[in-house]
């Protein structure tokens, strides 16, 4: 769409700068002031420089969760990714059955996020679980408030419960927005499924996939609630994120600053590639 | 169309089908879990292991409903996301409608830095917030809340209505002000009723994400303002763990987004990516 330059569209915008303003600047301002002060209590603040960010960077605790936050984003995204692309080939494309499908696969991501973490605490128990009582049974050990490999694998599957779906849906999107008449040139060509998968269905879907994926990748790089209603975190520190941690400094001022300005700006980093990923997409469709 | 309706929805087994079908139980399963859990007595809960209810009672609901110090927290939660969802709405209609009609000074970096706000991770702003509105008195009460919610949810509406907006032709924008239309008036009259199906998106998602958030409203209430997510982890107690009633309360907060998945099952994607699929 060809918009005309109109300064007065500032009045229109202006509310939502306010509002935001008021509940993202200001707070982000809090956290610089922080990160560069030491107080020793009563309210009484002191000029350190650069000194906690220095203390964040060489802070074995911090790299340690920004690892296993790592760690865990790749595994989410290397399993959620093909799985949800696996689902949406194989769903129905119209009528009824894929409007069966679309409501139920839509179930998880409407749960209020605490709520996820304690389908899977009851899920997982070994006592009461029909999972954890289940793999017991069968004579694998597991118990994920005992032991880390349990706890990781449960977290894992927790998050691929909650989210494929949403992978899965933007992939059936771009699948639908593909013309017949692809699928009838291909037909003529006699290509294999797998050609039709590779050179049509594939590159299709990259944009909303590229969606797909940075999306998740952001949202799973700021995980809070599931793993903390499900594992708190432990045990020990085996699954305490970047956002636990980041929690868990309590009111220690100084570092607690440093260390989120630092999550932010790796943030910003994502959303810088996000947006240009979506504007590009904006402009391949010729709006 | 109805021909491939048909041939859809006569059933048959083939490799497709069993995907779905395993994919679907394995979705459905632990929300089932929940559910079987909600519907039993404790003692069944921890002294036998049952896959249905075998003494089914519906005592874990009543529980919730009945004290007040249960139900009070849906109700809290309600109070705040409905706020929030007004605000978010109200303040995103006319820059959406900014952003997707209008070159302006800054709005592409505008544009950029809202997005920045959906993405921020709400353990970064979860102390500062608290500071900020502890120190204007605004502390434990529900417009707290739903103002911080606003971090994320406005430039989640602000994105989606983009989205929808762009698909309106600015003709109608340009026969309206010909007809004589002020702004006022062709919005409300002529350009809301085009684009009521993405305000219905929007608000949906606003209501779900702020519906879901547990982090921020928790710490920003104690009592007053106490959300459902936080009164649900007093369940645990010196005593053992209610789990009944904690599946119960799980599956009363799944309720809001199952009743009305129906109508938005074709948006979900939409909305999670921000106006763009």
């Amino acid at each position: 769409m060809n918009k005309t330059v109109n300064q007065k569209a500032w009045f229109l915008v202006l509310p939502v700068i306010v509002l935001v303003a008021f509940s993202a600047v200001i707070p982000l301002m809090t956290v610089v002031n922080y990160s560069v002060q030491d107080t020793f209590g009563n309210n009484q603040f002191f000029w350190a420089g650069l000194e906690w960010f220095d203390i964040m960077l060489h802070s074995e605790r911090m790299w340690n969760a920004l690892g296993r936050q790592l760690f865990f984003s790749c595994i989410i995204l290397l399993i959620e990714v093909p799985l949800g692309i696996f689902i949406a080939l194989n769903m129905p494309k119209s009528g009824f059955w894929s409007s069966f499908c679309l409501v139920l696969m839509s179930l998880p991501l409407l749960i209020p996020w605490n709520v996820v973490g304690t389908i899977w605490q009851v899920f997982a128990r070994v006592d009461i679980g029909l999972l954890g009582y289940t793999l017991s049974a069968i004579g694998i050990e597991y118990n994920y408030t005992q032991e880390a490999f349990s706890a990781w694998a449960t977290i894992v599957a927790m998050d691929v419960w909650h989210w494929t779906s949403l992978v899965a849906l933007l992939a059936f999107a771009g699948l639908k927005s593909i013309p017949d008449a692809y699928y009838q040139a291909a037909k003529i060509d006699q290509a294999s499924r797998w050609a039709i998968f590779r050179y049509i269905e594939l590159p299709k879907m990259m944009g909303v996939l590229m969606i797909a994926i940075l999306l998740r990748f952001m949202d799973s790089f700021m995980i809070y609630t599931e793993p903390f209603v499900v594992t708190g975190g432990g045990p020990g520190n085996s699954t305490t994120m970047l956002s636990i941690d980041l929690v868990n400094q309590g009111f220690n001022l100084g570092p607690k600053a440093a260390f989120s300005i630092m999550y932010y700006l790796v943030i910003l980093l994502i959303s810088y590639v996000f947006y240009t990923v979506m504007t590009n997409m904006d402009k391949k469709e010729g709006k | 169309m109805s021909n491939n309706t048909a041939r859809n929805s006569g059933f048959k087994i083939n490799g497709s089908t069993i995907v779905m079908a395993m994919y679907l139980l394995f979705l459905l399963l632990p929300i089932y879990w929940l559910l079987n859990m909600s519907l039993k007595t404790n003692s069944e809960i921890l002294n036998s292991f049952t896959l249905w209810p075998r003494d089914l009672t519906f005592a874990n609901y009543a529980t919730i409903l009945t004290d007040r110090s249960w139900y009070i927290g849906y109700v809290n939660s309600l109070i705040y996301v409905l706020m929030n969802t007004i605000i978010s709405l109200l303040v995103a209609l006319p820059a959406a409608y900014a952003f997707s009609r209008y070159h302006f000074m800054g709005d592409k970096h505008l544009f950029f830095w809202l997005l920045t706000n959906r993405m921020a991770p709400p353990a970064v702003f979860a102390l500062p917030f608290l500071q900020l509105y502890s120190s204007v008195g605004l502390f434990d009460t529900h417009i707290a809340v739903a103002l911080a919610h606003c971090l994320f949810n406005v430039p989640l509406a602000v994105w989606i209505l983009e989205g929808f907006m762009r698909g309106v032709p600015k003709e109608i924008d340009e026969t309206a002000y010909i007809d004589g239309y002020s702004f006022g008036g062709f919005f409300i009259k002529i350009f809301t009723p085009l684009i009521a199906s993405g305000i219905g998106v929007a608000a949906f998602f606003c209501f779900m994400f702020s519906w879901v958030e547990m982090l921020l409203s928790r710490t920003l209430t104690n009592v007053e303002a106490k959300p459902i997510a936080a009164i649900m982890t007093r369940t645990s107690g010196a005593d053992g763990t209610d789990w009944g009633v904690l599946a119960a309360a799980g599956i009363l907060t799944i309720l809001p987004g199952a009743l009305v998945i129906y109508f938005v099952r074709n948006y979900i994607a939409k909305g999670f990516a921000l106006g763009r699929v």
